[in-house]
């Protein structure tokens, strides 16, 4: 007690993590870490240290050549590039316009428009999978990049998130432009979109992530290797049953998803703090 | 007070404020209703009919759908798991996470790799890392039996035995969300002022006595915000299953969308699929509206 009274500014360290919680939060993080460091030991090592664990054991690239030509993988990845890019520049336009117009015009019908987007939220396109599929049957686009995107390409994620940022900025800066002689598309440009950076930038590694790993949606509406993305071409290279090494298959789940990862780890402060802001409502 | 009413806004200029409004909304909201809104309503409508067949369109046929629903004991089946499912994966989730948080939060030895090891299985494809758990749990050789042979346990089929299957399906879910989870506890936890803190110290409160009275209610809305997360991802987190089980054993292991993706995608029966999706987006409505009306009203998000 009389020691918390002589130095009453010691600093945030008024409760001393104990050794056991640094212990239980290593060892969870070590157990969480685990199955990729595993995955890594497998896929730089030649086949049959794959189930054994020595320290000598020879290092390689072998295993990714193998998963590289055993399908075709630059297509793919092509696909998800493609695929990721389309969906992100198409919500990106598309809420930025929605959510200026939640965020600074006054019309009638505002609120049930507003709560027809949220909808979205939680009925997402994910669960509608039969009537979309034959939706993109009718407009004849099974089996292609734009049948993949489309559904997602209105995200009521980002209008809801850009409405509430637009809303934050002041609106004197608006009027300023508009005396000017600004459009109001060319205010929404110059003064509401540089200020929204951050939250763009939050979305963006959002959505990016989110359809880098999207698999059910995309394995029902493609069919061939000119339309499937990354997800899919790993399904259906490691479903089939015979012959494939596993160390062959850990090195196309590596592949898959080492641009991700990479980024991740290159950038994991903005990841983090991108994942904290869009997802805070 | 929208942008050009400051001009005495005569008739004319309001409804062209309108239009143009509306003409900002349009893209995104057309592309809404025609891939969200009108599909919900479109398997509702689906769901009284039956399959068309070649060129036999479908004819209504009432409920007879939701009968072949009740009946099928796969349903039934996949409904328990489910909810076996979302019964562990929430609380397990949402608990690990709180408890990453709490640890990051702390100045503790390393807390850069930790906050690193718990975030990276979100960044991850849940279909890759899907592989790499079903190498785990491989029979004979994968990393598990080799543990459990290495401590004299008998061998063990994880995925393979009906008992064990779903609780190995549950447990992939619960690695690829806690981290997820964590980052918003985090967040909110460092909005929390420190002042807090030291006056509990000072008052010589216990370390859970200031979780429990403190950081706990304080975290609510956060807590409440995962929670409905946690429910979503519940009913939608299935591309593990398509790698490790394929709802198997003996559909041990098939989820509502699992088998939802079944039955519209290998047996091509769409009357009996729109029934199912009708039960899933209730499911998912009724989470939206006791969000809305129960939870919105008791905790004030920012």
């Amino acid at each position: 007690m009389s020691a918390v009274k002589d130095s009453p500014r010691q600093g945030p360290a008024l409760y001393t993590v104990s050794w056991l919680d640094t212990l239980a939060a290593w060892l969870l993080a070590l157990l969480w870490i685990l199955p990729l460091v595993y995955a890594v030991w497998t896929a730089f090592h030649p086949a049959e240290f794959s189930t054994r664990f020595d320290l000598a054991a020879p290092w390689t690239l072998e295993n990714f050549r193998h998963a590289w030509q055993a399908a075709p993988f630059a297509r793919y990845f092509l696909n998800t590039t493609l695929l990721v890019g389309m969906i992100l520049a198409a919500q990106l336009v598309l809420s930025t316009l929605a959510a200026y117009a939640f965020a600074r015009y006054e019309f009638r019908g505002k609120n049930v428009a507003f709560a027809l987007v949220l909808v979205q939220l939680m009925i997402m396109p994910d669960i509608l999978l039969v009537e979309n599929y034959q939706t993109m049957a009718k407009l004849g686009l099974v089996d292609s990049l734009l049948a993949i995107g489309l559904p997602y390409f209105a995200s009521a994620f980002a209008i809801f998130l850009l409405r509430q940022t637009f809303m934050g900025i002041p609106r004197e800066l608006d009027e300023a432009a508009r005396v000017e002689g600004a459009s109001a598309l060319q205010t929404l440009w110059r003064v509401y979109v540089p200020l929204a950076k951050p939250v763009y930038t939050a979305f963006a590694l959002v959505s990016v992530s989110f359809h880098w790993n999207n698999f059910l949606w995309p394995l029902i509406i493609t069919n061939s290797v000119e339309s499937r993305p990354l997800t899919v071409g790993l399904q259906v290279f490691s479903s089939v049953e015979q012959g494939v090494e596993w160390s062959t298959i850990t090195a196309a789940t590596l592949m898959t998803s080492a641009p991700l990862l990479i980024a991740f780890l290159l950038f994991q402060r903005q990841f983090v703090q991108s994942f904290m802001r869009a997802g805070i409502k | 007070m929208a942008a050009g009413t400051n001009f005495a806004a005569p008739r004319a200029a309001v409804s062209q404020h309108a239009l143009h409004a509306w003409l900002l909304l349009l893209p995104a909201l057309a592309l809404l209703v025609a891939f969200t809104h009108w599909p919900a309503l479109a398997t509702l409508i689906d769901s009284f009919f039956s399959t068309p067949r070649g060129s036999r369109p479908g004819h209504w046929v009432g409920l007879e759908n939701y009968q072949v629903m009740v009946d099928d004991p796969v349903f039934w089946q996949a409904v328990r798991n489910n909810l076996w499912f979302a019964g562990a994966t929430i609380p397990l989730s949402i608990g690990l996470a709180l408890a990453m948080a709490l640890w990051v939060n702390e100045r503790m030895h390393g807390r850069a790799f930790l906050r690193m090891a718990y975030f990276t299985p979100t960044v991850l494809p849940m279909i890759a890392v899907a592989n790499i758990w079903l190498f785990f749990y491989t029979p004979q050789y994968g990393l598990l039996e080799q543990i459990t042979g290495a401590l004299g346990l008998p061998s063990h089929n994880w995925l393979g035995d009906p008992s064990t299957a779903l609780a190995c399906i549950t447990l992939v879910a619960i690695w690829k969300e806690a981290g997820f989870f964590m980052i918003f506890y985090l967040a909110a936890l460092q909005t929390l002022n420190p002042s807090l803190k030291e006056a509990a110290a000072i008052e010589g409160a216990s370390r859970w006595y200031y979780f429990q009275r403190v950081q706990w209610p304080l975290l609510m809305p956060t807590t409440l915000f995962v929670l409905v997360n946690a429910v979503v991802n519940a009913f939608r987190l299935v591309d593990h299953v398509f790698i490790l089980t394929r709802g198997g054993p003996d559909n041990a292991t098939s989820l509502l969308l699992y088998h939802l993706y079944e039955v519209g995608f290998k047996f091509w029966d769409a009357g009996y699929a729109a029934a199912i999706t009708v039960v899933l987006v209730v499911v998912l409505a009724s989470v939206a509206l006791f969000q809305f009306f129960v939870l919105d009203k008791r905790v004030h998000y920012k």
